[in-house]
């Protein structure tokens, strides 16, 4: 065979051939990506800005208090009282504004500490698949066997409904989910090499989840994040509008709905006094399908699915 | 090859592949021509566009990629023009297909039979009863065990070489004049590899089939092939007879591919003992024993190859000796003194001391960590390094694996093959070990890459002093790096020696059979091979 010598004199490791993606700064990176958003996307991201707007300078925007009360009971329509009047006479628009601030504030630090608790013991079972995670695991298995709603309406009357029972009790029952989800998620990247890696150089299970999976696994977290946050958000005014939720005087769009629910009965004859109670209903209803309409996207975005070319 | 008629031309076939935002060549106009019968051996690294290839002499293209230009005519018919149903028609009917992973490529809720004969009775080449009749048939001439029952199993219930020679029944089915073997044998251990190549060679010729046959293993090739086609970024860099090209290849690169193999390392006498195995037992849960009584003894600044089979317990040797899996007995010392079973007993100097690569480099690094998060934790967790000192250190290791800066804020994923597996050693070298535990480092890598990294291994060991176990299935890579070697079977170690005395006979049966089950560079070796062999039943 004709063999030479010194077959790769011109062979370098350093000059194999890669793809090396350019390198941007993150904002470059955020605008390249929003560029290619769809319309429903763009949609959902304008909504939540001018919710999230609204909550943060409520007090800029609504005329009166949220809990004034003026001596005129369910006035109609006017031009100091935008929307009327509810039956103690406070004023619904700026109750309505008010209610952005109190029920997306719940809900963000409820999903918030679900996340924490869920997303932790998720990780931890997954990591050490013993004792620890059969305990977590069956544990949760009989949370999730009641109905939540149920369960969290049971516990609000044991605990009372103050608005830190409520953002604990909603937390627990939802983390059963992000407790699911993170554990699964992240068994299947607890089994690669680069984590067999970390624990033979010794490190701890903090580095082992922080470092190692947390990265690989944020995707699927971060989409769970905005469902999770709708469920929380419905669960809260659906407490609200059955008596145990978010308690009065502050104003929240659940118990809003409740208290000028009546005013349907009006329609023949006022139909504004019959759409105060729809407002609040179609708030909620408009920021869950904004919410929704990002994490869609989101999810496409990160899945690796491809329109084929 | 008697008859002249041709079956497949490809003219200037061009291939582009969609990656990273835009457009790029993947086939940059190659010509193939195919007649009856014949079998066209296609060769080269990852990369080069051989599947590709492979799969637009079925007309079709991955997607994400899209043919360009050129024509592909198969008998007389334009595949280019063909419509996704025409096509369908000639898939599984005239032309079939054997992938790589047998695996992955069958369902694993059928039985073997059903699926072997599914696209000839959806094709309606023949009824179910006749075509269960022909799969019996072709089990046997592909030397399958009890042909008649074997295809009443499920996929998990035979042999990845079996399950391999199923899919190639499941290909000659529906009697087609091309098949394309995507690397089929690539994930079989050596031993087993013999019985498919065998197989699949005996079969092609008995019905005359045309094969394109796709690998990076030129010896397999070689033994399949009449022609050869060389392919390097998308072009063709040689093409010739097999034996006239083995015997004389022109290209440079040609030539680089055939002489892989010329590192030599002299065997050095061993001095002292780094690591000692003993009466070592050991089993995943309940089940049976993996390890059944391993004594090994790893010599001081040399390299131990550990050489087995798939499942001879290789693998698991190496979990016990870092700690993954304590043993059920026996003991491991580490410089004459007792190394705790278990990971978390170990002091941090231990676990500094013993360093494992992985055979996967892939996975074996964090995707969302750059070569500087890789390199420097360890320089951080062992040694304290921080800012400007961790940074130059990381330099010093770049320079060592004969990289440089510029891969400092890359990701793995914007790494090669070969590049990922030196960030691997670097990291391993990082934390200043005595013992480095080489999983299969090489076998994911192709020969030129290999070579490098095999070099890199022997020079750093000559600088460094460290000592290597290498396990590994590959008997090349034995030869060429290790000085002392340890065959393992099924859960014990069958022989245990230097170099020299393991590759010299007498040699006990196991050895024996591994050592000649390993392809050579000579046309010819299979026919001789299966001639010995069955001369020895005889």
């Amino acid at each position: 065979m004709n063999t030479p010598t010194t077959p790769h004199e011109d062979y370098s490791a350093a000059n194999e051939v890669t793809l090396v993606k350019a390198r941007r700064s993150v904002l470059q990176n955020v605008w390249r990506t929003l560029k290619t958003a769809p319309p429903t996307a763009w949609f959902g991201m304008v909504v939540i800005c001018l919710y999230l707007i609204v909550a943060l300078f409520a007090p800029l925007f609504a005329p009166h208090g949220q809990a004034q009360v003026f001596p005129m009971a369910y006035a109609p329509w006017s031009d100091e009282f935008l929307l009327g009047t509810d039956a103690l006479g406070r004023d619904v628009y700026s109750r309505l504004i008010y209610g952005a601030r109190n029920t997306i504030g719940i809900a963000v630090a409820t999903t918030l500490l679900a996340f924490l608790i869920g997303g932790s013991l998720g990780l931890m079972a997954a990591i050490s698949r013993n004792w620890l995670d059969q305990v977590l695991s069956r544990f949760v298995d009989v949370l999730m066997a009641i109905p939540s709603l149920i369960f969290a309406l049971m516990l609000l009357s044991i605990f009372g409904s103050s608005a830190i029972n409520l953002i604990f009790i909603i937390a627990v029952l939802d983390a059963t989910r992000v407790f699911r989800l993170t554990r699964a998620v992240a068994l299947n990247v607890v089994v690669m090499d680069y984590v067999e890696a970390a624990k033979l150089r010794g490190e701890g299970l903090m580095w082992i989840m922080r470092r190692e999976i947390l990265p690989n696994i944020m995707p699927p977290l971060v989409a769970e994040f905005g469902l999770r946050f709708c469920f929380v958000f419905l669960t809260i005014a659906a407490l609200s509008f059955l008596g145990v939720g978010i308690q009065p005087p502050t104003a929240d769009w659940g118990s809003m709905v409740r208290e000028n629910a009546g005013l349907i009965q009006f329609a023949e004859y006022d139909l504004t006094a019959a759409l105060t109670p729809m407002i609040p209903a179609a708030a909620i209803a408009l920021l869950t399908v904004a919410v929704n309409f990002v994490v869609d996207w989101f999810l496409h975005q990160t899945s690796g699915l491809r329109d084929e070319h | 090859m008697s008859t002249n008629d041709v079956l497949l031309t490809m003219r200037d076939v061009r291939i582009d592949g969609y990656s990273d935002d835009r457009w790029h060549h993947i086939i940059n106009g190659v010509d193939i021509t195919l007649k009856r019968g014949e079998i066209l051996g296609l060769i080269g690294e990852s990369g080069a566009g051989k599947s590709t290839l492979g799969l637009a002499a079925m007309g079709f293209a991955r997607p994400g990629c899209k043919i360009v230009g050129g024509s592909i005519e198969f008998d007389g018919i334009d595949l280019l023009k063909l419509n996704h149903a025409e096509l369908r028609n000639l898939h599984g009917s005239r032309i079939a297909y054997v992938a790589q992973s047998a695996a992955a490529s069958f369902n694993p809720a059928h039985r073997l039979i059903n699926q072997t004969i599914e696209s000839t009775v959806s094709h309606g080449i023949s009824d179910i009863e006749t075509a269960k009749e022909d799969a019996i048939e072709l089990y046997r001439d592909l030397q399958l065990p009890d042909p008649e029952h074997i295809g009443q199993r499920y996929p998990h219930q035979v042999s990845g070489g079996q399950l391999q020679r199923v899919m190639t029944a499941m290909a000659m089915s529906s009697r087609p004049d091309l098949i394309i073997f995507d690397e089929p044998t690539t994930a079989l251990d050596v031993t087993t590899q013999v019985e498919v190549l065998t197989a699949m060679r005996t079969i092609v010729e008995k019905y005359n089939t045309a094969a394109i046959y796709i690998t990076h293993d030129l010896a397999v090739v070689a033994q399949m092939a009449d022609a050869i086609k060389v392919l390097r970024y998308g072009e063709t860099v040689e093409d010739a007879p097999t034996r006239q090209m083995m015997a004389n290849p022109k290209e440079t690169y040609t030539q680089s591919l055939w002489a892989v193999r010329s590192i030599e390392k002299p065997p050095q006498p061993a001095i002292d003992t780094v690591l000692e195995i003993n009466h070592v037992h050991a089993s995943y849960g309940k089940s049976v024993k993996v390890l059944n009584n391993i004594n090994i003894k790893v010599p001081r600044g040399q390299t131990l190859a550990v050489v087995g089979e798939s499942g001879s317990g290789k693998s698991t040797t190496a979990r016990v000796i870092t700690g993954l899996l304590p043993p059920l007995e026996g003991n491991i010392t580490f410089n004459g003194n007792d190394l705790p079973a278990a990971l978390k007993n170990r002091s941090k100097k231990q676990l500094q001391s013993i360093q494992m690569i992985y055979q996967m480099a892939d996975t074996a690094m964090n995707p969302r960590h750059t070569v500087r998060d890789i390199i420097g934790r360890p320089l951080h967790f062992y040694l304290g390094l921080t800012g400007q000192a961790q940074d130059q250190r990381i330099m010093q290791l770049l320079h060592l694996i004969e990289l440089d800066e510029s891969f400092l804020e890359r990701y793995p994923s914007e790494l090669s093959g070969g590049q990922k597996q030196r960030i691997c050693i670097a990291r391993a070298l990082a934390a200043e070990p005595e013992l480095i535990i080489c999983d299969e480092v090489t076998s994911a890598l192709d020969q030129i890459v290999q070579e490098g990294i095999l070099k890199l291994l022997l020079r750093l060991q000559k600088e460094l002093g460290i000592t290597y176990i290498f396990i590994t299935h590959d008997i090349a890579t034995v030869r060429a790096i290790a000085d002392q070697v340890v065959v393992m079977y099924q859960g014990k170690v069958v022989e245990q020696g230097g170099k020299e005395e393991i590759f010299t006979a007498p040699f006990p049966e196991y050895t024996e059979l591994l050592l000649s089950s390993v392809p050579e560079m000579d046309p010819d070796w299979l026919t001789q091979l299966q001639q010995q062999r069955a001369a020895a039943d005889a």
